[in-house]
């Protein structure tokens, strides 16, 4: 419906600032999972001396079970290629890429269809709609890694090199891709911009809270009857989302938590199911946004064992570079698999705690700094777990004491 | 060629310097030293062992001193309790990564993860600590690599790549298994793209790679990748 308006309306009604302070009076904020303000993104960019610029669109979606960007771009590609076009002209780029997963063939045919159309009817390319607008666009594949959906490694990757995060200051607005200035913004977000410059501003701010605006799209998965993606608009409660909208959890069993923000986000008690929706509401309760992956744990599940997965895979996705993800983190999996052995101590407890503090602190990027979040918010809202395996060596939901992992101590 | 000064303030001393050095530098001709292990003159900043972190007043987030730039009106912390916690777990989780066992470790005396874990007391790990058992290659004529004893602080990859300028080391897998490679991780003999330049073994700030037979007093020499840049500077 009305496909590039929002485009012919930008480039012929706006100014390039008049696009910005629109989108900042949106609200609207990055929905890669740290919930910058995106205008603020793109006047940072726009306000950087050098050239030429550039942009990326991350659709590295990395968490286990989250689809929410493939599904966008697998229905919708041309939405966001409109929200690259129209941020392009705002900050001054001539120069794009999307740079995807390799595991999503579908979402990668699709898009490149969407591209070759939109070079067809001159919405790509040079003087694009008869302005002076000229802008390409690059498709970019990842190789897997988990951390190359960090803003920064995904430069390096784009550049030709290891998908390693860099040390930030300098930030990507103004040495970014080849040291330039570059703006990266999740599908998602790039997928609002369409709606935002025809519908306006205010229309937008409408929908979500005050400091949240608009909607968000999460992957449902766990023990819920209704599975599934969803889009809801910011500020409603986790209850809600849990039991309206995914129909509760299965008969016979009950609600323990719900894990959001994908592999590095909080695990969050029944006691804190009526917390809205929010970026600054999960960051003060330990979650985060992420990349919208909300899992769905019942009685079968058991907290110790949920937090050594998580940190498990935080392991293997860690990329090496900095000491406290790289060798911390495989300390904290020691300790587990001491507790989830029966040869845990108390002592392991403070040991644990502290580590998550250093790695959350010290990290480089966010893979390290989120790392420990799982084990922080179990540790918190589910300790007398931790202590039921240390003290009795026992384990409520039966999952841990039998069965053997991978990186089992020898 | 800096025109524009920057006022800072490290650990409450007044600091002027130029546009674009690095709270490590910045602090540094104030006589503030802030410890290092992966960061070398004369090499990008890798940011990778944390060891120096600093605070950053005005916000919560830790900052690396070596590959951060200075910005007008900062107010740096160098030395806090934080810190001093972080900088021992930093060493600490470094020493239960491999094995690193002082006695018997060629680099003895003349190690910089040595000297930073007596500087910072760390006298015991709380971690269990781990025991790597990677293979030696020593099929080089002189140069030897153990990569138990690497720390990955990519200073011979860096000096490979940047200063030599043949990119025969680098980094393979990613995570804990990351591991210092020659060419398509081939054995150093057949590694064809080695000058045999030695400026790897020259500053590995560990005995990870050394020279075989040769006094690892000799061997160390970091300092020489400053010295390089400052004299191709003149050349140019």
């Amino acid at each position: 419906m009305g496909g590039y308006s929002a485009l012919v309306r930008a480039l012929s009604d706006m100014t390039p600032q008049g696009i910005i302070n629109e989108i900042l009076s949106s609200g609207l904020r990055g929905r890669g999972g740290a919930g910058f303000l995106t205008g603020q993104k793109w006047r940072l960019v726009a306000r950087a001396n050098n050239t030429p610029k550039y942009i990326v669109a991350n659709l590295d979606e990395g968490d286990p079970g989250v689809y929410a960007n493939r599904s966008l771009a697998e229905a919708d590609p041309h939405a966001i290629i409109e929200g690259l076009l129209i941020a392009a002209y705002a900050i001054g780029a001539e120069k794009g890429y999307i740079y995807i997963r390799k595991e999503y063939p579908l979402a990668i045919q699709t898009l490149q269809k969407a591209i070759a159309q939109a070079k067809a009817m001159t919405l790509l390319g040079n003087d694009i709609l008869e302005t002076h607008f000229n802008f390409n666009l690059e498709l970019r594949f990842g190789a897997g890694a988990f951390v190359a959906g960090e803003e920064t490694a995904i430069l390096s990757s784009i550049e030709g090199r290891r998908a390693m995060p860099r040390p930030r200051p300098p930030y990507p607005a103004n040495s970014g891709l080849w040291q330039k200035p570059t703006l990266i913004q999740n599908v998602e977000t790039l997928a609002n911009i369409p709606l935002i410059i025809q519908n306006s501003a205010v229309w937008f701010a409408k929908i979500g809270t005050p400091k949240c605006t608009g909607t968000k799209c999460f992957s449902l998965t766990g023990k819920v009857k209704n599975p599934g993606l969803i889009e809801i608009p910011m500020g409603i409660t986790l209850r809600e989302i849990v039991f309206d909208i995914g129909g509760g959890v299965p008969a016979g069993k009950e609600f323990k938590a719900a894990l959001i923000g994908g592999p590095s986000g909080g695990c969050l008690p029944e006691q804190l199911l009526e917390i809205p929706i929010d970026y600054d509401y999960l960051t003060k309760v330990g979650a985060i946004m992420g990349s919208g992956g909300i899992v769905v744990l019942d009685t079968d599940s058991c907290m110790v064992d949920t937090a050594r997965y998580f940190t498990e895979f935080c392991v293997d996705e860690s990329c090496g570079r900095c000491t406290p993800c790289r060798a911390g983190l495989p300390r904290l999996l020691e300790i587990f698999q001491k507790i989830t052995h029966g040869k845990g101590e108390p002592n392991d407890l403070i040991i644990l705690e502290k580590s998550c503090f250093f790695i959350r602190d010290a990290s480089l990027c966010g893979l390290g700094q989120t790392a420990p979040n799982p084990i922080l918010t179990t540790l918190r809202y589910f300790k007398d777990e931790y202590m039921h395996h240390i003290k009795n060596k026992k384990c409520k939901a039966d999952v841990c004491f039998k069965t053997p992992t991978k990186d089992e101590p020898k | 060629m800096n025109t524009h000064p920057m006022k800072l303030k490290i650990d409450g001393v007044d600091v002027e310097c130029s546009e674009g050095s690095t709270i490590l530098t910045a602090a540094k001709t104030v006589g503030i030293n802030i410890p290092t292990l992966c960061y070398l003159e004369g090499l990008t900043p890798y940011g990778g062992c944390r060891l120096c972190l600093v605070e950053v007043s005005g916000t919560n987030k830790l900052f690396p001193a070596c590959a951060t730039p200075v910005a007008s009106g900062m107010e740096v912390t160098t030395q806090s309790p934080k810190l001093h916690e972080y900088r021992k777990m930093v060493l600490q989780t470094l020493l239960a990564e491999r094995t690193h066992i002082c006695s018997v470790c060629i680099a003895n005396d003349h190690c910089e993860l040595q000297t930073q874990t007596n500087q910072y007391g760390v006298d015991h790990v709380f971690y269990e600590r781990n025991w790597s058992c990677n293979e030696i290659d020593s099929t080089h004529d002189f140069l030897v690599i153990d990569r138990n004893r690497c720390i990955l602080c990519t200073r011979c990859v860096r000096a490979c790549d940047e200063i030599e300028g043949v990119h025969t080391l680098d980094l393979k897998f990613h995570g804990k298994n990351t591991d210092v490679i020659m060419d398509q991780d081939e054995l150093w003999s057949k590694a064809c793209s080695c000058t045999s330049c030695r400026k790897c073994a020259k500053v590995c700030p560990v005995g990870a790679i050394y020279v075989e037979g040769e006094n690892i007093e000799y061997t160390k020499d970091p300092q020489v990748i400053a010295f390089i840049v400052e004299r191709r500077k003149c050349l140019k």
